[in-house]
């Protein structure tokens, strides 16, 4: 249990008009939540992707779990699981049918109860039977995060977890993964653009720029290194300074 | 929380997963399973009148009544094979729901095995009610072809399934600008398959392309069975020889796509 949650070293992905992951290494402790910060074309996606198994790198070494993700995904692929507002269910099934199919994917045994008790959780039951294209956005997302859950993964990766939410629905899905986190222990790794939102849920940053890894660290370490009040100031900072930032691993 | 963790072990509960999946699907769109039914029905129903006129008016025709209705429905289930299983691959890019099958353990071969048999429920929902229909509208009975029938059957299927995932792998590799594929290439066979007329009506240098088609065999075959009684083992045997080798090309065609689908980035942004 000492190897890291995730441990990535030299990644690179390069497509033949741009180079979107450029050499980052990093490592994710067990048990934290953490961040991939930057701004829109900094390689965060990119990087979770990578992660999943969904896009192959160009080079580099990717390690989930303790398994090598390039060689073995498929022993990993059960421990971890993803959601993305920008990646909806398919929307003429139903909720639960939606769920269930997933379910059957990672090989429940007890779906069923496995489902009604993650829709008492997050609240999801009222609409269980709706189709998923029917849903508001607060609901997509805690229908999401449902399908997320269905495993109860040791490695949940999130990709802008509360974009276009309501702050009160936005607070409820953050107090949500903190709970989940600290039942669990699950390690949570997150592309953000919301810095109150890493602030209040992540121990560790790591700031992207260009495809690269350009600073890291506690929000609080982040803050006081630039001498700036808040998150989003260094962000700003980083996101603007020319081409100064010397990358770090 | 028990979860199969196996490497490479096939999991006939996720290949039942992806085809409820599908049977979801079918069941909350009844336009879509009338279509299921529309076009065979229909089909039956033109060929199995202008069956019943020759009859009457061609005494060639005359023999050739059932044939010209077995050739119609055994051309359903190419047809139907192929769009099968493009149309449930089709579900999925649609719905661009490839980027949350795939961090799954799904394995790509067993979202083709739930393809093909979503493909093989497709084509069973669509061809047996039209089948069963011409029995009591012209007292035909295409089952009376007997065993055979279901050698036609399978070889046609398989050369359904070969070109659905060639098809599928283009439009993986494509994008959804080849999505008109899936509707119309199978009609590009249908002259030299011979689905009406024996091969011997196709000038010599087109019976040459012909013979390298497995549904040729088929109609060919059926043809023999129904005007002579005879049926042709070596026909089943070619056609059957190269349905396997048209399917290991369409496997492997499918899988470098889906390989290079996950080079470029595609799994996460295929859709509409």
């Amino acid at each position: 249990m000492n190897e890291p949650a995730v441990r990535v070293e030299n990644l690179v992905k390069r497509y033949p008009t741009a180079v979107a992951v450029d050499g980052i290494s990093f490592t994710v402790p067990r048990g934290v939540t953490a961040a991939l910060l930057g701004g829109n074309g900094a390689g965060k996606t990119t990087t979770l992707s990578i992660l999943l198994g969904l896009l192959l790198p160009s080079a580099g070494k990717v390690q989930v779990l303790g398994e090598d993700m390039l060689r073995h995904r498929y022993r990993v692929l059960p421990r971890m699981n993803f959601s993305s507002p920008f990646v909806d269910l398919p929307h003429r099934l139903t909720v639960r049918q939606n769920l269930l199919i997933y379910a059957r994917l990672y090989g429940l045994r007890a779906r069923h109860q496995r489902i009604e008790q993650l829709a008492s959780d997050l609240q999801i039951s009222a609409f269980l039977e709706r189709p998923a294209g029917k849903l508001s956005a607060g609901q997509k997302t805690r229908v999401a995060l449902a399908k997320a859950l269905l495993n109860e993964p040791e490695l949940l990766l999130l990709d802008e977890p509360t974009a276009s939410l309501d702050p009160d629905t936005g607070d409820w899905v953050r107090g949500y993964l903190e709970g989940y986190r600290a039942r669990t222990g699950a390690t949570i790794l997150m592309a953000s653009h919301n810095m109150s939102e890493v602030e209040r849920l992540c121990s560790e940053v790591m700031m992207m720029k260009t495809g690269r890894i350009v600073d890291g660290g506690s929000p609080r370490a982040l803050i006081d290194r630039y001498g700036r009040t808040n998150l989003e100031e260094v962000f700003l900072h980083i996101a603007r300074e020319p081409r100064s930032m010397v990358p770090v691993s | 929380m028990r979860i199969m963790r196996s490497e490479f072990r096939l999991s006939l509960g996720r290949v039942w997963a992806m085809l409820l999946r599908y049977l979801y699907l079918l069941r909350s769109s009844w336009p879509r399973t009338l279509e299921l039914l529309y076009w065979p029905t229909l089909q039956m129903l033109i060929w199995g009148f202008m069956s019943q006129f020759l009859y009457v008016n061609s005494s060639y025709v005359f023999r050739a009544f059932g044939v010209l209705l077995a050739a119609v429905m055994l051309w359903d289930v190419l047809f139907r094979g192929q769009l099968g299983l493009s149309m449930s691959f089709l579900e999925e890019m649609w719905a661009r729901n490839l980027g949350h099958l795939f961090v799954t353990p799904l394995r790509p071969y067993e979202w083709v095995l739930s393809l093909l048999s979503m493909s093989m429920i497709r084509v069973l929902l669509g061809t047996v009610p039209a089948a069963l229909l011409a029995i009591p509208l012209y007292h035909y009975s295409i089952f009376a072809i007997g065993l055979p029938l279901i050698a036609f059957f399978a070889a046609l299927l398989m050369m359904g399934w070969a070109l659905g995932l060639a098809i599928c792998g283009l439009i993986l590799r494509q994008g959804m600008g080849a999505e008109g594929l899936a509707w119309t290439v199978v009609f590009t066979l249908a002259p030299i398959s011979c689905v009406y007329y024996p091969v011997s009506t196709l000038p010599s240098w087109l019976q040459h392309a012909a013979w390298v088609l497995p549904s040729t065999y088929v109609f060919e075959g059926m043809r023999t069975v129904l005007f002579s009684g005879v049926f042709r083992a070596d026909y089943l045997i070619s056609a059957v020889a190269l349905d396997i080798v048209y399917l290991v090309l369409g496997a492997t065609a499918f899988f470098l796509s889906f390989h290079n689908a996950r080079r470029r980035g595609a799994l996460l942004q295929m859709g509409e």
